[in-house]
């Protein structure tokens, strides 16, 4: 059984900063088919669409029959772990920081057999699940969990460097004026996050929730601007060193579309929150987050981004919004790039309309401030990398996978 | 049908460049000295070679086309045989068919690795698309890691123990004592080997080759050729080659040894018991013990007891490895799938670099090789004999 972790001591200011490495990064281009379903939490495998053989490693060809039909598909995750072994020399650097590291050969069920990272309570010639993780180098790798859940499971310090667990970690949400801010301050504080850093800008003027923000347990309020850089940067310079986790709530939710809508001034605000105000916190977070990813047990670990699902296909009643997301989009998509070398994951967490005032008149169905909450620190606990929270960002997920045409001209009507 | 007999081809001329744990030089500086070797002791000049068959990991980016202009050859036969462990006995029976056709007239085998400070992880790390996706992000352990649990595995279902490996392991080492270039020639006890650091459990240290530098090489020609040349040489009764067998096997207990098996022995017209020493790949003891089982000298499973019932030094009843394998000579990339090869050609011409086996007329040397993924995909064997 794995020990619970213990929370860590105040980091002595005086020591240096181990800093962060990576396992191999490198794929094939098929293999990263393995790194989509990990990004989603998904276990995917090619599958013969001519023979059903289940294939791994990734191929080009099907080993059973020869045709190049192969895409990944979710299979069954089971299989019998047949033999470990404990590396205790390796010619990685990573790895040489953090041997004993234990792997071992697990024959699933659906056919072929992996070589898999493993659990501490996964225990040979036992049964086991399989699950696709994101590791330090952001590529996906198999780690073999235990067959059911075990006691303090998320502690297992190699499944923690996957993931992102908030428990023991310091988050920042950077605006709790809002309920969806402060269904995350709730959140993370059940989760077990040692402080959760909650800003607002002009702390002095009272909004609806704020007394109940203020009671919930290892909630520290901190002035923060997102569309003040002074206010962002002075945030980072006080706090930044003790923030492993960030959160991006600053919202600006407006109707209109683009030919429709008079004038810039509304353009200008919501990119002035949205847009800038992510490039103010990257700017001003990202370094530090970036240079603290091996930071101990409560490393930085993860940049959050809500977006609204209609960054990935404009939603014209909100046309002006959808297009300010999209740019958000593009910018965490650079982060990743900027930030993976910390091993510092990016979550982008995509939602349908909220059940809040500003989509007072969408129908249901609608996601619930509580609910997006409750996703981004499942997300964060499975180390997950791409979420769609709520009917209406899986429906259009799926209709984009299908026909992304099709979705532009039903989105219109 | 039949398989056509080598009658008439031999393998001469056994050459080792004396191996180095590290080497500034490149691996066309180790195979031109192990082909240097070979014309000088041969008295020929490079032209006479028309065959050339090259085997090695870090010659790149050149391929066999490029080391002739390299080396000056004009051979009319060409061949690159990067197979790890199985490149000896592949060149040889390639080899042996162009010359029995009349192909080429001598052929060069040539193996040989560098091995610079950091050279062995950069390689490890790219050995094959699968390793890269699916083996080496896993704590990238690399040989070590996947033997280890195949080991594992072996020791589970068949109930050997680590002090039937260290018996081989220790044997090999006494016959290496007397090899001048081996890497490591302290006497082995077995406390040593049982309590050596863990690499990867049950692997543990002296369960390793050690990646080092080095070239072996020999020649393939007709029998009046090397008649001709004044070069004592062996002949080849019998050869079996296999790559990927048993797929389906969940982890590896046997290579392909087994599919082969019956053709190897009966086109030799020998029995495993007819042979005089026994040369294995032994990286590492587990897969030699896979051996004796899967070419036939005792069945599935008896592995461990097979080497409890026996010795295994040059002076003993299953005399195996006779230069103490690459367990103590050291692994010199491709080279290590010369190694038993070419010290089995001394034995059989009585010019060994060690002690000799007595009465050493055949013997069998087979090679494995080639972790792809999870489990080695290469295997081969050859039976030999002195020269009547």
């Amino acid at each position: 059984m794995i020990k619970p972790l213990v929370r860590p001591r105040r980091k002595d200011p005086l020591k240096r900063t181990r800093l962060p490495l990576s396992p191999q990064r490198v794929r094939s281009r098929t293999a990263h088919g393995l790194t989509a379903a990990a990004a989603e939490g998904r276990f995917a495998l090619q599958v013969c669409l001519d023979c059903n053989t289940v294939i791994y490693p990734p191929r080009d060809a099907c080993p059973s029959c020869l045709s190049a039909r192969l895409p990944f598909r979710d299979v069954p995750r089971g299989g019998r772990l047949i033999a470990e072994t404990t590396v205790q020399t390796s010619t990685e650097q990573y790895f040489r920081e953090r041997t004993p590291w234990r792997v071992g050969t697990v024959k699933l069920d659906a056919g072929p057999v992996v070589v898999a990272h493993l659990h501490g309570d996964a225990v040979e010639g036992e049964r086991v699940r399989l699950e696709l993780k994101l590791d330090k180098s952001g590529s996906a790798v198999a780690m073999a969990l235990p067959e059911k859940d075990t006691e303090n499971m998320a502690d297992d310090p190699h499944l923690r460097e996957m993931i992102c667990d908030p428990k023991f970690r310091r988050v920042l949400i950077t605006d709790g004026r809002t309920t969806v801010g402060q269904a995350m301050a709730k959140a993370f504080s059940d989760a077990g996050a040692s402080i959760v850093f909650v800003g607002l800008a002009n702390p002095w003027k009272p909004f609806p929730g704020m007394e109940s923000l203020r009671t919930i347990e290892r909630v520290e309020i901190v002035p923060l601007d997102v569309t003040d850089t002074e206010s962002v940067t002075e945030l980072a310079e006080q706090n930044g060193g003790r923030i492993d986790i960030v959160l991006n709530t600053a919202e600006h939710i407006r109707a209109g579309g683009v030919v429709d809508r008079h004038g810039l001034t509304i353009a200008r605000e919501e990119i002035d929150v949205r847009y800038l105000g992510l490039l103010r916190l990257a700017q001003a977070f990202g370094p530090i987050l970036r240079f603290r990813g091996a930071d101990g047990v409560n490393s930085a670990a993860a940049f959050v981004n809500l977006l609204s699902v209609h960054a990935l296909m404009n939603w014209p009643a909100y046309g002006g919004y959808s297009a300010t997301e999209a740019a958000c989009l593009s910018a965490a998509q650079c982060m990743r790039a900027e930030l993976r070398p910390g091993g510092v994951k990016v979550v982008n967490v995509f939602f349908g309309p909220l059940d809040i005032e500003w989509f007072q008149t969408v129908p249901p169905p609608k996601v619930t401030p509580a609910a997006l909450a409750n996703a981004v620190v499942r997300a964060l606990q499975h180390g997950l990398e791409d979420v769609f929270v709520g009917d209406v960002a899986e429906d259009i997920r799926q209709r984009l996978a299908v026909n992304p045409k099709a979705l532009e001209r039903e989105l219109a009507s | 049908m039949q398989r056509k007999s080598y009658e008439g081809a031999v393998a001469c001329l056994p050459v080792t460049i004396p191996y180095r744990r590290y080497s500034t030089n490149s691996a066309q500086w180790w195979l031109g000295r192990a082909l240097h070797e070979l014309i000088k002791r041969a008295r020929l000049q490079p032209k006479d070679i028309d065959g050339f068959a090259v085997s090695s990991f870090t010659v790149g980016p050149d391929t066999a086309v490029g080391l002739t202009q390299h080396f000056g050859l004009s051979p009319r036969w060409l061949d690159h045989i990067p197979f790890g462990g199985a490149s000896g006995v592949v060149a040889l029976r390639k080899a042996a068919r162009a010359v029995q056709a009349g192909d080429a007239d001598i052929v060069a085998c040539v193996a040989g690795d560098t091995n610079h400070v950091d050279s062995f992880r950069k390689m490890l790390s790219t050995f094959s698309r699968f390793a890269q996706d699916a083996v080496y992000p896993y704590g990238s352990g690399g040989a070590n890691a996947s033997f280890a649990l195949i080991t594992k595995h072996y020791m589970n279902s068949y109930g050997a123990k680590r002090e039937d490996f260290a018996k081989i392991c220790i044997a090999q080492r006494d016959n290496a004592m007397s090899i001048p270039h081996a890497m490591m020639k302290k006497k082995l006890t077995l406390d040593e080997y049982m309590s050596a650091r863990p690499i990867a459990d049950p692997i543990h240290l002296f369960d390793c080759v050690m990646p080092c530098a080095g070239a072996e090489a020999f020649f393939v020609c007709r029998e009046d050729v090397a008649k001709s040349l004044n070069l004592p040489s062996v002949r080849i009764l019998s050869t079996i080659e296999r790559h990927n067998a048993f797929p389906n096997d969940p982890i590896q207990v046997r290579g392909g040894w087994e599919l082969d098996i019956g053709e190897l022995w009966s086109m030799a017209g020998l029995k495993p018991s007819d042979v005089d020493f026994v040369q294995t790949y032994d990286d590492y003891p587990v897969i030699s013990v896979m051996q004796f089982e899967d070419l036939g000298f005792c069945a599935k499973g008896e592995g461990p007891q097979f080497v409890r019932s026996h010795t295994l030094t040059n002076d003993g009843t299953f005399p195996h490895n006779t230069s103490g394998g690459q367990l103590s000579v050291g692994q010199a990339g491709a080279a290590g799938g010369f190694l038993g090869l070419v010290e089995a050609m001394r034995q059989l011409t009585s010019q060994p670099l060690g002690s000799q086996v007595p009465n050493a007329n055949a013997c069998l040397v087979s090679g494995f090789g080639m972790i792809n993924y999870d489990r080695g995909l290469s295997s081969c064997a050859a039976v030999l004999a002195r020269a009547a």
